[in-house]
C-alpha cells in the first residue's frame, strides 16, 4: 500500500505520509456540459492529514490513513470533485496523482486498482445475490478469460467479514435494508483492494443509528491504513470522524485541514452564507456545529435568560442564545458537567455546585436571584431528581418562562410526585416549545418583558 | 452450485429441449411423420465417423514412422425410412427449422444485451433501428428491382448495419454515448425510416404482397443456403458476447458505477452494440421483422435463472431457439400459412402483459 511521492522531500520531511498513498491534486479544473465546475484545485491529501495529526494526537502509528470529508454546500462541485479523483471525469487542466500515478494517464482498470468509489445507495434495480454484487468489486483485478481465483475469493471473504454482511450473503440486493445495502456497496469497493476509498454522501440517506455505524467502519478502515475521502452533508458527522476536512463553495477551495480549522464562522459563513456557531460538543469533545435560523442572523438580540439544565441537555439552548446575543445565567450545575462546561465557554454567570452534590438553600437563593433578574427563563428537557429540584422550583418564580421538552416528563422524573407537582406549575404558565421554536419563542417573550 | 456449473447445466437442458423441439417439429405438417422415423431420417444426414481405419502414416522425430488413423465419415443408419418422408425432412422443413431456431437464437441473444446494455425492460433488438434499416433495404430492393450483391439478404443486411451505425453517431458526442440519447435517436430514426417505408408501399404495386409478407416477418422459402450463411456469421460475435457476460453484469450497475470497477465504458457499450447489431442484422436479413422475440424470452428466462448475463444470455439464446421453431410450426401448420411475426405477437404480447400484471417482470 505504500505510495510512491513523487516528492521524495516531503515524504522525507514527514515520518507519517510516508505510509500514505498519496493523493495530489494540481491545479485541477474541470467543466461540466460547457461551464466550469472546478477551478484551480490544488490539495495534498497526504499533508492534510499529518498536520491534523499533528495538532489532534500529536502522532500516532505510521499505518494510519486519512480520513478526509468533502463538506460545501449543494453545488460547490464536491461530487464533481470525487469524480475527477477517481477519474470518471478528465480535467481540463492539472493533474490528480494517486501514489504518483496520474489517474487520467493509466486505463480505467489500473485507476479502480488504486482508487475504489462507494456510490450513493439510491438506485438500486437489478437482484442480483449480495455475494455477487461484492465479487464484482474483484473485476479490475481479473483479465476477460482469467477464472476465479483463491486470491479472490480472500479479498471478497475479507470485505464481507469487514462490513458484516457475510449473513445477507445470499440475499438479492433488491431485498436488504438501505443501511445494508451501504455496507454491501463498501464492501464491494474493498474487494477491490485500492489504497484510496472514495464515499459519496456515505451517510445521505440513512437512519442517524446507520449514519454512525458508516462513519465508525470508514474510521476503522483508516486505521488499517486506507485513506478515505468522504462527501458529507452533516458538518458535526464530518468534524467528528475526519482526520482533516475539505471545504469546498462555488468550485474552490476555501478551506483545507484540521476541522477545527476548516469550521470556522467565518468560512461557514462564507462558504454556506449561513449563521452558524462553533463550539465543542458537550459529550463527544469534537467542533460542533449548530446553525441559527436567519431571522437572528445577528447578535443583536438584548435581553437577560436564566437556562437550567443539567448533563448536557441545555447545552444547544446556550450556544443557540448565546450566539442570538443575549446575555445568559445558568444553574444551578454541579462542577464538571457538561452543561457547565458549555455555560462557561459562552460566558454565562453560572451558578455552580460541587460535583455530585444537591442544589442546596445556597444555591437555590442564588439561582432565585438570577431567575429575578432574568427577562425569560428557559428549562431545557432536563431529567429531574430530589437534588436538582430546587432547580424547578426556582424556575417557577420567573415572569416568563419556556420549556423545552424533548420527551414527556414522566420518562425523566426521578423525584416522584413532588417532581410531578413542581413540573404542573412550571406548565401552568411556562410555554412549552421543541428545541427548534426555542430561539423564535425566547424572541417574543423577552420583547414582552422590555414592554412591561 | 458455481456460475459455471449452473451455466452449464441450463445450456445443456434448453439444448436437449432444441433437439426435441427440432425433431417434434420436423414431423409436423400437410405429412404427418411420426418422430421416431424423423429421428432416424437426422441422425442418417448428419455424418458420422464409421469406422477407424489405419491406413495413412506419419513420421515423428522420435518415434519414426507410426501409423495415423484417419476417418471413415458415413451414415450410421443406412436404413428404412420411405424416400418421401426423407426428402420433406430434408429439404424442405430442416431448412426452415433450423434457420427458425437460428433466427431465434440471434434476436434473443441481442436482446438480453440490449436490455442489459440499455438498463431498460422494454429494449428489444431493434431498438436502435437496426430492423428499420433492414426493412428500408429490403422494400428499396424489392419495390424498385435493384440488384445489389447477396441479393435481398444483402441489402437488408447492409442498410440495418448503416442505420445501426448512423443512430450511434447521431447520439455521440465528444467521445461519449448516453444511453439515454442513444435511445431518443433510435426512436426518432425509426419513425423517419417508418416514413419511408410507407412511402415505398404508396409505390409498390405488383410487388405489394410480397413487401408485406417480407414486413411481417417470415421463414418459409427458408434455403439452405441461407442457413449456412447464418451459421457462418453468427458464432463470431456470439462469442465476444459470451466473453462480454461479466462486463454486462457490471453495466447493470450503472455505467458510473461500471467505471469505478475498470470497466472501459465508451469502448465496451461501441463493442457490444456493434456486436448486438450485427447479430440482429443477419436475423433480420433472413426473416424480416419478427418481433417480441428478443423483447419477452429474455423476461421469462430472467425470471428463472436472475440477472447474471452468464447464465441469461446462453440460456435466452437458446431457449429463443426453441421458442421461434415452436411459433414457427404453429404458424406453417394451420389451415392457411400465417407470417411467423404474427404468431410471435399473437402469443408473446399477452403472456407478456400477464408477466406485467403479475409484477414479475423486473428492469434487467
Amino acid at each position: 500500500m505504500s505510495g510512491q511521492r513523487p516528492d521524495s522531500d516531503a515524504g522525507a520531511s514527514d515520518p507519517f505520509s510516508a505510509s500514505d498513498p498519496a493523493v495530489e491534486l494540481d491545479d485541477v479544473s474541470v467543466s461540466l456540459g460547457g461551464q466550469r465546475i472546478l477551478e484551480g484545485i490544488s490539495v495534498d491529501i497526504g499533508k492534510l492529514r499529518s498536520s491534523a495529526h499533528q495538532t489532534e494526537s500529536g502522532g500516532g502509528d505510521g499505518d494510519d490513513g486519512t480520513f478526509v470529508g468533502l463538506i460545501g454546500p449543494n453545488g460547490a462541485g464536491k461530487t464533481t470533485l470525487l469524480r475527477t479523483l477517481n477519474g470518471a471525469l478528465t480535467p481540463d487542466s492539472g493533474t490528480v496523482r494517486v501514489g504518483g500515478e496520474d489517474i487520467h494517464a493509466v486505463s480505467s482498470k489500473a485507476a479502480s486498482r488504486l482508487v475504489a468509489t462507494v456510490p450513493q445507495t439510491t438506485s438500486v434495480t437489478f437482484d442480483f445475490p449480495v455475494r455477487e454484487l461484492v465479487r464484482m468489486g474483484r473485476t479490475p483485478h481479473r483479465s476477460r478469460f482469467d477464472g476465479w481465483s483463491e486470491a479472490d475469493e480472500e479479498a471478497v471473504e475479507k470485505a464481507m467479514r469487514r462490513t458484516s454482511v457475510e449473513s445477507l450473503a445470499d440475499r438479492p440486493v433488491t431485498e436488504i435494508s438501505g443501511g445494508e445495502r451501504q455496507r454491501v456497496l463498501i464492501a464491494r469497493a474493498l474487494a477491490q483492494e485500492t489504497p484510496v476509498l472514495l464515499l459519496d454522501e456515505p451517510t445521505a440517506s440513512l437512519d442517524i443509528n446507520h449514519q454512525v455505524r458508516t462513519l465508525e467502519l470508514v474510521d476503522d478502515l483508516v486505521g488499517d491504513g486506507t485513506t478515505a475521502v468522504a462527501a458529507i452533508h452533516d458538518l458535526n458527522l464530518a468534524a467528528h470522524y475526519c482526520d482533516a476536512l475539505i471545504l469546498v463553495a462555488d468550485g474552490r477551495i476555501l478551506s483545507a485541514g484540521d476541522p477545527t480549522t476548516v469550521l470556522s464562522e467565518s468560512n461557514l459563513r462564507d462558504a454556506f452564507d449561513a449563521e452558524a456557531v462553533v463550539s465543542r460538543h458537550p459529550v463527544t469533545g469534537s467542533v460542533y456545529v449548530t446553525a441559527l435560523p436567519s431571522s437572528s442572523s445577528s447578535a443583536d438580540a438584548t435581553g437577560r435568560v436564566h437556562v437550567v439544565g443539567g448533563g448536557g441537555t441545555a447545552a444547544r439552548a446556550l450556544h443557540v442564545l448565546s450566539a442570538a446575543g443575549y446575555a445568559l445565567s445558568a444553574g444551578a450545575l454541579n462542577e464538571g458537567d457538561t452543561d457547565a462546561e458549555a455555560a462557561r465557554r459562552v460566558g454565562a454567570d453560572l451558578v455552580t455546585v460541587p460535583p455530585y452534590a444537591p442544589v442546596d438553600d445556597a444555591a437555590r437563593s442564588a439561582v432565585e436571584s438570577r431567575v429575578e433578574a432574568a427577562d425569560v427563563t428557559v428549562v431545557a428537557d432536563v431529567e429531574v431528581g430530589d437534588g436538582n429540584l430546587p432547580n424547578l422550583e426556582a424556575a417557577a418564580a420567573a415572569d416568563y418562562l419556556v420549556l423545552v421538552e424533548e420527551r414527556p416528563f414522566s420518562e425523566r422524573n426521578y423525584a416522584g410526585d413532588d417532581g410531578c407537582a413542581v413540573y404542573e406549575r412550571l406548565r401552568e404558565h411556562g410555554h412549552v416549545v421543541e428545541p427548534s421554536e426555542l430561539l423564535s419563542v425566547v424572541g417574543e417573550l423577552a420583547c414582552e418583558a422590555f414592554g412591561d | 452450485m458455481n456460475v459455471r456449473t449452473r451455466a452449464t447445466t441450463w445450456a445443456l437442458g434448453l439444448t436437449a429441449l432444441l433437439a426435441l423441439v427440432v425433431v417434434v417439429s420436423a414431423g409436423i405438417g400437410h405429412v404427418t411423420i411420426p418422430p421416431r422415423t424423423v429421428a432416424l431420417i437426422l441422425l442418417d444426414a448428419i455424418p458420422v465417423p464409421v469406422g477407424v481405419s489405419l491406413s495413412g502414416a506419419v513420421v515423428l522425430p522420435m518415434l519414426g514412422s507410426v501409423p495415423a488413423p484417419s476417418v471413415e465419415l458415413g451414415s450410421l443408419v443406412s436404413l428404412s425410412v420411405p424416400e418421401t418422408a426423407q426428402i420433406i425432412v430434408v429439404s424442405v422443413r430442416l431448412p426452415r427449422i433450423l434457420l427458425a431456431a437460428l433466427v431465434g437464437f440471434a434476436l434473443a441473444t441481442a436482446g438480453v444485451v440490449m436490455q442489459g446494455f440499455f438498463r431498460n425492460p422494454m429494449a428489444d433488438p431493434s431498438i436502435i433501428g437496426v430492423s428499420s434499416g433492414a426493412a428500408v433495404g429490403a422494400v428499396a430492393t424489392i419495390v424498385l428491382g435493384l440488384s445489389v450483391p447477396f441479393g435481398l439478404q444483402g441489402a437488408a443486411f447492409g442498410s440495418a448495419i448503416v442505420t445501426a451505425f448512423v443512430v450511434y453517431m447521431l447520439a455521440t458526442e465528444g467521445g461519449r454515448t448516453p444511453v439515454a440519447t442513444l435511445l431518443l435517436a433510435g426512436v426518432a430514426v425509426q419513425t423517419f425510416l417508418g416514413a419511408v417505408i410507407s412511402f415505398l408501399l404508396l409505390q409498390s404495386g405488383e410487388s405489394l404482397r410480397q413487401v408485406v409478407f417480407w414486413l411481417m416477418g417470415h421463414l418459409s422459402g427458408a434455403t439452405w443456403d441461407e442457413v449456412v450463411m447464418v451459421t457462418l456469421v453468427l458464432p463470431l460475435p456470439f462469442a465476444v458476447l459470451l466473453a462480454h457476460t461479466r462486463d454486462l453484469n457490471v453495466l447493470l450497475l450503472g455505467e458510473e458505477d461500471a467505471h469505478a470497477l475498470g470497466i472501459e465504458v465508451e469502448r465496451t457499450k461501441q463493442l457490444l452494440l456493434a456486436t448486438a447489431s450485427i447479430v440482429t442484422a443477419t436475423a433480420v436479413a433472413v426473416s424480416g421483422v419478427i418481433g417480441f422475440v428478443g423483447l419477452v424470452v429474455p423476461h421469462m428466462i430472467r425470471l428463472v435463472v436472475g440477472p447474471d448475463h452468464r447464465i441469461l444470455l446462453p440460456a435466452s439464446a437458446l431457449a429463443g431457439a426453441s421458442f421461434l421453431v415452436v411459433t414457427d410450426t404453429i404458424a406453417r401448420s394451420g389451415a392457411a400459412e400465417v407470417p411467423v411475426g404474427v404468431v410471435t405477437a399473437a402469443l408473446g404480447a399477452p403472456f407478456f402483459l400477464y408477466l406485467l400484471r403479475t409484477r414479475e417482470v423486473r428492469s434487467p
